[in-house]
């Protein structure tokens, strides 16, 4: 019963165990000096930052996350579709046309809107 | 009573979901408690391919792990304003606490008997070999009007999403 998915699960602990290891083995071999200040702060490129950095972000963000969260459910519903695209022939091409021509739709608004544009 | 390697897979998956929920509810930080709750939708994700419902982990990883996560994590960037590791804390009214308590109680009695009492009939045949094909009959056959309304339901989702978030730009 667990035979097909039992690969999955060995490549889930041969990926956890490779950076634990690899993390490891860098800890044995290199040198350890002292820990200071500058050491320890996190590195960052760029500018310094002004203020806080926790500051409440652009309405745009959660219009794109929500435009992306029906986008992702079409594309759970076109899956299976192009599994057993070969087989299922063209009356269910025409039905997949007609069902991203509605998703099409919303995309248009979308865009009429400006809710693709930052500004 | 043997232990077999599925119930071990179980265990572990079972194991992942009860901590990282917990740490939904005990972290202070509430990024962390959306990280964290990434890591339970993962966790139902494996009990999912541990039950041969490959699809259903599928949809798991890619709409809840994936975008509705994501969601969460926006609308936390959207309403943050206190210091952040002070936002996930416990209520400090002592009624609400005990009202949370014992709503949480009554949930876990219902589930609990609900479950103890039904009888599972234990079917040894496999699962269907292609259940994703079988979707896909389905789908393009039988059930082609609900499949097209879904099309429609999700375009009302982003309409209506885009009228929402619009608005509360325009107040700004």
């Amino acid at each position: 019963m667990l035979s097909d998915y039992s690969s999955i699960g060995i490549f889930l602990l041969l990926t956890i165990s490779f950076p634990v290891i690899a993390l490891v083995m860098a800890w044995m071999v290199r040198p350890k000096p002292k820990q200071t200040e500058e050491k320890l702060t996190t590195y960052e490129c760029g500018v310094d930052t002004k203020g806080k950095t926790w500051i409440r972000f652009r309405v745009n963000y959660f219009l794109y996350a929500l435009v992306f969260l029906a986008f992702d459910v079409e594309t759970i519903f076109l899956f299976p579709w192009a599994v057993k695209f070969n087989s299922l022939g063209l009356f269910a091409f025409i039905e997949m046309v007609i069902f991203i021509a509605i998703l099409v739709i919303g995309l248009w608004y979308a865009w009429r809107e400006g809710a693709l544009e930052w500004h | 009573m043997t232990v077999s390697l599925n119930d071990l897979v179980f265990v572990a998956m079972a194991l992942v979901i009860v901590v990282a929920a917990t740490g939904v509810v005990m972290l202070k930080n509430i990024v962390h408690s959306a990280l964290s709750l990434i890591l339970a939708f993962v966790g139902v994700a494996g009990i999912y391919f541990q039950l041969s419902a490959g699809f259903i982990g599928l949809v798991q990883i890619m709409v809840y792990a994936g975008a509705i996560s994501v969601l969460i994590i926006f609308a936390i960037m959207l309403v943050m304003d206190k210091s952040v590791e002070k936002t996930n804390l416990f209520s400090p009214n002592i009624i609400r606490l005990l009202a949370g308590m014992g709503l949480t109680f009554l949930l876990f009695v219902t589930l609990g008997v609900s479950i103890w009492f039904t009888k599972f009939p234990v079917v040894p045949a496999e699962g269907p070999v292609d259940a994703v094909g079988m979707l896909a009959n389905l789908f393009m056959g039988d059930y082609v009007i609900a499949f097209e309304t879904a099309a429609i339901l999700l375009l009302v989702a982003v309409i209506g999403a885009i009228i929402l978030a619009k608005g509360a730009e325009d107040k700004q």
